[in-house]
């Protein structure tokens, strides 16, 4: 007699036999029946047919028939909402049943029924149970509100339900309070700006007594809340955490982690001489360590949260190294995640231990963990200097091991060991040779290579075994050889009688048979810093490195703070803000560390001062890309980062014109698809000081690189101007403005009511225009406009209306109805809205297109009172989409040579002169339709001037 | 909070669905199975897999994926946590949790889920209110139900819900009254080729079980609390009480419960009881190897090491082992490469020894990695950590309960490495 019988099928049809059975006569039938059709429904067959029968056996007083209903309901409802109304009167009376179970039952059902029509009906029952004696009802009914708020938030507002809910917080039983703060934290979530929880000393008190006495999964909710709220200063801190502290022994661990959670945000405001402090740290570490006795799930969230937390907080965990030792058949995804925090761990104290465990998992079965391993030594070598002599013999006898992976990942970490300690482990580079041949991963050969050419002096057959790699140099992956080309360039430079011919071919493979704008480009600077000044190319290739840092993989300290404050939440599993990754981005406030605010007496530490930044022991974070320039010429082992930004504009040509004429005008442009968003100028270590007239201008030129591709905020916002008067539209009052974001133009839009009667049916449309804009969209008004009162609206426009020449140029006709009229008003839009994205031109192009634009298109303004230089002004006008393709420097003037284009597809080329200590500007613009230049001009005056 | 929970199976079939806010399709699944295919085995399924407009949240147990579906931002180890309290009510009502047996209960299964969550927030989950809504199957009130035609759904508001003990339902009866107390202590270790301990942990728990009639208030004290400075507790246990007393004092639920969980890993504290003296190696020139294990008592206050297994994943350069046991029985699978010996009981007289050859594949190089052994074992009537229950006390309650403690020590993670 079990439940799989209700899967069998007849062969007359299922949906057929079930009607039947539904409508007969027998109870017991029909109970048998609604479980068949649940049955079906669990495995995700549609029964949806059969709803009007179902309903029909709602109506009962046995309570397993009535649930089993309800169930289906649930499902269906959404599908079938005119049969739903069916169900409501039954609703309505289970709601006033002497039975709380059922009472709460009808009203928890009803907000599962996602149906618009039942939502109305819903009210009445739903305030009443909201009130209800039985606080099983009361906690039900909190629920409720919440679900209601996700089918029609406006109706809940309406109704007046968000402060019923706020009451229910200082409810007598904890349930119901701990229900009524998950469902205001639900709705919160989506309501960002709203102040619903709105905590202050007394209704924290009222949490934090009924976090004592509700159930589990109500301490987390309660936790979760109290981490958002920011004590006063640090006694209220203190007596909060103390009061939290208990919560660290509950066997549930998401409420341990939510404790976690507070306790680590509010320690932010205790000063660290208290001995409440150091009693707190030594708290939080046991019950971290018993979260990793759990199933490995829970173990791998925990771990993701520890990761974070001994990157803020190194001293809770660091004598708890052991337990983070890998057990063999843990899954990999604990195993990786153990391996990063024994890392972040790893100390000089405990140095021998990690060692030896991290050798021993090299020789484990698992590939990804083997090499992350391998890599993990040579992160330690880095991390703990005393060590690194260890580690480098660890991971030799790795090498021994000649297996594949585990040798190429040895090297890829001895190239780093060598960067952080020069010229200290350079006896093993006669091993490392010998297992050239076995690298076949482009990392592995790269690390290699780089190794032979940064100590090509000590290694007697370097040029061979450069040599050998250039075989295959077009076989070769770029990472590969970009550092071949690097490598052989420094060859040269240390041996250069002998290599003249290998540098040679590799210059010409470089420049000339390859199609990588990256490699053609490195090519290209080496080949003329050779070919000018072999002693500057010396310094500038061999000039000294700086030294990696020591932990390459830190978390950013803000992000850092931020994620502190969502431990324990899939931000804290992700290592991202939930601004990063949350669906919509809808809603998320940025939280940050409440600063360190001492009470009255204490004294200021020194952590008091930066609010929300890390106090104290900051650690160096290296940059991911964009890294030191010096780096750049001599590294490219991360992703390849794009051609060298380097290039020589006031290098005299006239010897050795390898770039062929014209393009030196165009020299000094900025860095091209460089990544980072600000390209950092390089420290003076990799300048070398002494080099001649020609070159040293030359390079502080080049180093004036402007900030790179990468701002990302829109175009410049007009303020908005009242476009539309009351008085002329019978009481309609329209301003606006129009905006560019990220390729989309529209129209912001301001509609107030200043009539006395409601406004509605609104509706735009455009008279035909210059470029063809049209709305792209309708303009929806949701809810009526009554007196008073004042909508925004952002209504995105396209370009792909009809085009009509308008006079002027950029001006707009609309018409916009509604109820009451129809009413007419005409604006002027700035140019700017119209500039593409992509509107940069190639400097050849642009050269070839300036020279074929006849003369007499070429229009002259002035711009005035403005007092930014260069940079700023390439910066900002990038910003708008006005593109720098070039600069130049002629005698004292700062020359910028600027691309847009229309979204109508004309280009308009500009070339802006700017005399440092003149706050006027020359402005050439040269375009095929020279009746845009004005326009264009304005654009530019809007843009700069604010 | 929690949208939806589908069930797989372990050949990728979704078995059940149940959506707790609007239905969200089954597709949604294939970025799971997606992630199933690139993990090689079940267990090393990312628990936490991002879709464009879901999260997956899963737990592998029983040989069944538990996947949770969340759209917004909720804390992941309340849904972990969650699901496993699911499992663990499946198991309580069924006796197993299993395909087959959720299947042949589809009807309270979800009538089960509906229960345990509302609109995504728990709602009941201790498994004595539940067991009051929803009575689980027995053979004896099926065959009642289908002749008499009452339900297995109770019609009452049951009586934990709303206490300040929701634990423990009123009006408890038992003739004979009775509280078992089992410690449980796992030894989780490392143990390197030397044979010294490299970490070694105790994860020990008290599971209980009470049924005592009325309410009863029971305080358990032990000789050496000072042991147990890591720990979790049932939430039951007065924590006051505890921080200024060392005492356990607690209203026990009705039944099976766990009262306690404590963790001890100071290195002094945790005795290893076994020792494995090993012998295995590859020649590089020869295609058979030696294999030679014996394993023998240490510090086991004079208990005996009962329930011995060992087990080996063995290089996959090995083709076959030819091996005699002292005592017990053991087997070698050629296609996974898993040796296991059933040991049995460890005689400090004559020590269990396994030896043998291993013969390797012909022509290969000697296999890079070295077996790990694992290890099995049970001591009765020890724990390890020497902790000793001291009293138990009833107040509250009248009549004299019997009572009894049980200690136990067990390998956990029990690893030795060659």
């Amino acid at each position: 007699m079990t439940d799989s019988k209700y899967f069998t099928t007849t062969k007359k049809g299922e949906i057929f036999e079930l009607k039947a059975e539904l409508n007969s006569d027998k109870k017991e039938k029909k109970k048998e029946a609604v479980k068949k059709v649940i049955a079906s429904m669990t495995v995700g067959k549609d029964v949806s047919a059969l709803f009007p029968d179902v309903v029909n056996c709602m109506q009962t007083d046995n309570l397993e028939l009535k649930k089993l209903v309800y169930l289906y309901l649930m499902n269906y409802a959404k599908s079938q909402p005119d049969m739903a109304i069916m169900a409501v009167n039954t609703f309505v009376k289970d709601c006033e049943d002497p039975n709380p179970l059922i009472r709460a039952l009808a009203v928890r059902t009803m907000g599962c029924i996602r149906v618009d029509k039942i939502t109305e009906y819903l009210c009445e029952p739903l305030r009443k149970c909201l009130k209800d004696e039985d606080p099983y009802v009361r906690k039900t009914a909190a629920v409720c509100v919440a679900k209601l708020h996700d089918i029609n938030a406006q109706l809940v507002e309406d109704q007046g339900f968000l402060d019923t809910l706020k009451d229910l917080i200082s409810d007598s039983n904890p349930m119901v309070v701990a229900n009524a703060v998950a469902a205001l934290s639900e709705i919160a979530e989506s309501h960002p700006s709203s102040n619903l929880l709105d905590l202050n000393p007394q209704s924290i008190n009222k949490l934090l007594t009924a976090l004592n006495e509700c159930t589990e999964w109500g301490q987390i909710f309660i936790l979760d809340c109290l981490a958002s709220y920011t004590p006063k200063d640090d006694r209220e801190a203190q007596s909060i955490c103390e009061r939290v502290t208990p919560r660290l022994s509950h066997a549930n661990s998401a409420v341990v982690l939510s404790a976690v959670k507070v306790l680590m945000k509010f320690m932010e405001m205790l000063s660290k001489d208290l001995d409440y402090y150091g009693t707190l740290l030594k708290k939080l570490a046991p019950p971290l360590v018993t979260l990793l006795s759990a199933e490995p799930e829970l173990q791998y969230v925990a771990l993701r949260n520890i990761n974070l937390i001994v990157q803020k907080r190194p001293e809770i965990l660091k004598h708890e190294m052991k337990v983070f030792f890998v057990k063999y058949n843990d899954p990999i995804y604990v195993k990786l995640e153990k391996l990063d925090i024994m890392i972040r761990l790893a100390s000089q104290a405990n140095i021998a231990q990690v060692l030896a465990e991290l050798k021993e998992y090299a020789t484990e079965v698992d590939v990804d963990f083997v090499r992350k391993a391998v890599r993990a030594i040579g992160r330690c070598a880095i991390k703990v200097e005393q060590s690194a002599e260890r580690c480098v013999s660890t991971l030799l006898d790795l090498i021994q091991t000649k297996v594949n992976y585990v040798v190429q990942e040895a090297i890829v970490v001895i190239k780093d060991i060598f960067r952080k300690y020069p010229n200290k482990y350079e006896s093993v580079i006669a091993t490392l040779c010998e297992n050239l041949d076995s690298l076949d991963e482009p990392e592995a050969r790269a690390a290699m290579i780089w190794i032979v050419g940064e100590y090509a002096e000590r290694i007697d057959n370097a040029d061979e075994l450069l040599e050998s790699f250039l075989e295959g140099f077009h076989d070769e992956s770029t990472q590969v050889q970009l550092q071949l080309l690097t490598a052989i360039v420094k060859l040269f430079l240390k041996k250069p009688t002998e290599t003249q011919e290998l540098v040679q071919q590799v210059l010409s493979l470089a420049t000339q048979d390859s199609d990588n704008p990256d490699l053609r480009d490195r090519g290209y600077i080496y080949w003329r810093l050779l070919s000018t000044d072999p002693v500057a190319a010396k310094e500038v290739v061999l000039a000294e490195k700086p030294l990696i840092s020591e932990e390459t993989d830190l978390i950013e300290p803000t992000l850092l703070d931020e994620l502190i404050c969502y431990i324990g939440t899939l931000a804290s599993v992700y290592h991202k803000p939930p601004s990063a990754f949350v669906e919509g981005g809808r809603g998320v406030v940025h939280k940050s560390l409440p600063p360190r605010t001492a009470s009255s007496e204490s004294t200021e530490s020194p952590e008091t001062a930066p609010a929300g930044a890390p106090p104290g022991e900051q650690l160096d974070v290296v940059p991911t890309q964009g890294d030191l320039l010096g780096d750049l010429l001599n590294l490219d082992l991360g992703p390849p980062v794009s051609g060298p930004p380097l290039a020589t504009s006031a290098v005299q040509i006239g010897a050795v014109d390898l770039l062929g004429g014209g393009l030196d005008s165009l020299m000094g442009d900025e860095p091209e698809g460089i990544g980072a968003p600000n390209f950092v100028a390089p420290p003076a270590a990799a300048v070398p000081a002494s080099l001649g007239a020609p070159m040293g201008s030359g390079l502080s030129d080049l180093f004036d690189l402007t900030s790179g591709v990468g701002t990302l905020s829109g175009s410049y916002v007009a303020p908005k101007a009242v476009w539309l008067p009351a008085m002329k539209a019978k009481g309609l009052e329209i301003s606006g403005t129009f905006t560019r974001q990220a390729g989309s133009i529209s129209m912001d839009l301001q509609l107030t009511n200043k009539a006395l009667q409601v406004m509605t049916d609104f509706a735009i449309q455009f008279n035909r225009n210059s470029f063809g804009l049209a709305p792209a969209a309708p303009l929806q008004v949701h809810a009526p406009l009554s007196p008073t009162q004042t909508v925004e609206i952002s209504l995105p426009l396209s370009t792909a209306g009809s085009v009509m020449k308008t006079e002027p140029l950029n001006n707009l006709q609309v018409a916009v109805k509604n109820n009451i009229d129809v009413f007419y008003f005409s604006t002027l839009y700035p140019l700017h809205i119209l500039f593409v994205e992509d509107g940069k031109m190639d400097r050849q192009m642009f050269l070839a297109t300036w020279k074929d634009i006849p003369n007499e298109n070429e229009a002259q303004f002035q711009i005035r009172d403005c007092p930014l230089n260069a940079e700023a002004v390439s910066s900002r006008l990038q910003g708008s989409s006005i593109f720098t393709v070039a600069r130049r420097n002629v005698e004292g003037q700062d020359m910028l040579y600027q691309s847009l284009r229309l979204t109508n597809g004309i280009w308009v080329l500009a070339e802006l002169r700017i005399q440092p200590g003149n706050p006027s500007f020359t402005l050439s613009l040269k375009c095929r339709a020279p009746e845009v230049s004005q326009h264009v001009y304005q654009a530019y005056e809007t843009i700069l001037k604010n | 909070m929690i949208h939806s929970l589908f069930l797989i199976n372990s050949s990728g079939d979704i078995f059940l669905e149940k959506h707790w806010k609007s239905v969200v399709s089954r597709s949604v699944c294939d970025y799971f199975f997606e992630a199933q295919e690139r993990a090689t085995e079940a267990e090393n399924v990312p628990p936490v897999i991002p879709t464009p407009h879901h999260y997956l949240l899963s737990v592998y147990r029983h040989k069944i994926f538990f996947v949770a579906v969340i759209q917004t931002e909720v804390p992941p180890l309340f849904v972990i946590e969650f699901l496993h309290r699911v499992v663990d009510t499946f198991q309580d009502y069924f006796g197993v949790c299993s395909e087959p047996v959720i299947k042949d209960n589809v009807v309270v299964v979800y009538e089960v889920l509906e229960e345990m969550l509302d609109n995504g927030f728990p709602l009941a989950t201790e498994s004595n209110i539940l067991k009051e809504l929803i009575k689980p199957p027995t053979i004896l009130r099926t065959v009642v139900n289908t002749i008499t035609g009452s339900t297995n759904v109770g019609d009452q508001l049951p009586t934990g819900q709303l206490s300040v003990v929701p634990w423990r339902r009123t009006g408890v009866k038992y003739t004979n009254n009775e509280a078992y107390f089992d410690v449980i202590e796992e030894i989780d270790a490392i143990i390197d080729k030397s044979g010294s301990t490299i970490t070694a942990e105790i994860q020990g728990v008290i599971d209980a079980c009470v049924k005592l009639t009325g309410m009863p208030d029971l305080t358990l004290s032990f000789m050496n609390p000072r042991l147990l400075d890591d720990v979790s507790f049932h939430p039951c246990v007065r924590f006051k009480r505890w921080e200024s007393e060392r005492i356990l004092s607690f209203i026990p639920p009705d039944g099976n419960f766990r009262l306690l969980s404590y963790h001890v890993s100071a290195q002094n504290l945790v005795a290893i009881p076994v020792y494995v003296k090993h012998n295995i190696s590859f020649r590089d020139s020869s295609s058979l190897g030696r294999f030679e294990i014996t394993v023998g008592p240490k510090q086991t206050m004079g208990k005996t090491i009962e329930g011995v297994t060992v087990a080996s994943q063995m290089p996959r350069g090995v083709l076959n082992m030819s091996l005699t046991p002292s005592q017990g029985t053991h087997t070698f699978d050629p296609v996974t490469k898993m040796l296991s010996w059933d040991v049995g009981k460890i005689n400090p007289q004559k020590l269990p020894s396994l030896k043998g050859t291993m013969s390797l594949q012909a022509g290969a190089s000697k296999p890079d990695e070295n077996p790990t052994i694992n290890l099995q074992f049970k001591i009765q009537q020890l724990a390890i950590s020497g902790l000793k229950v001291n009293r138990l006390d009833m107040y509250g309650e009248k009549y004299k309960p019997f009572k009894g403690i049980k200690y136990m020590t067990k390998a956990g993670k029990f690893q030795v490495r060659t």
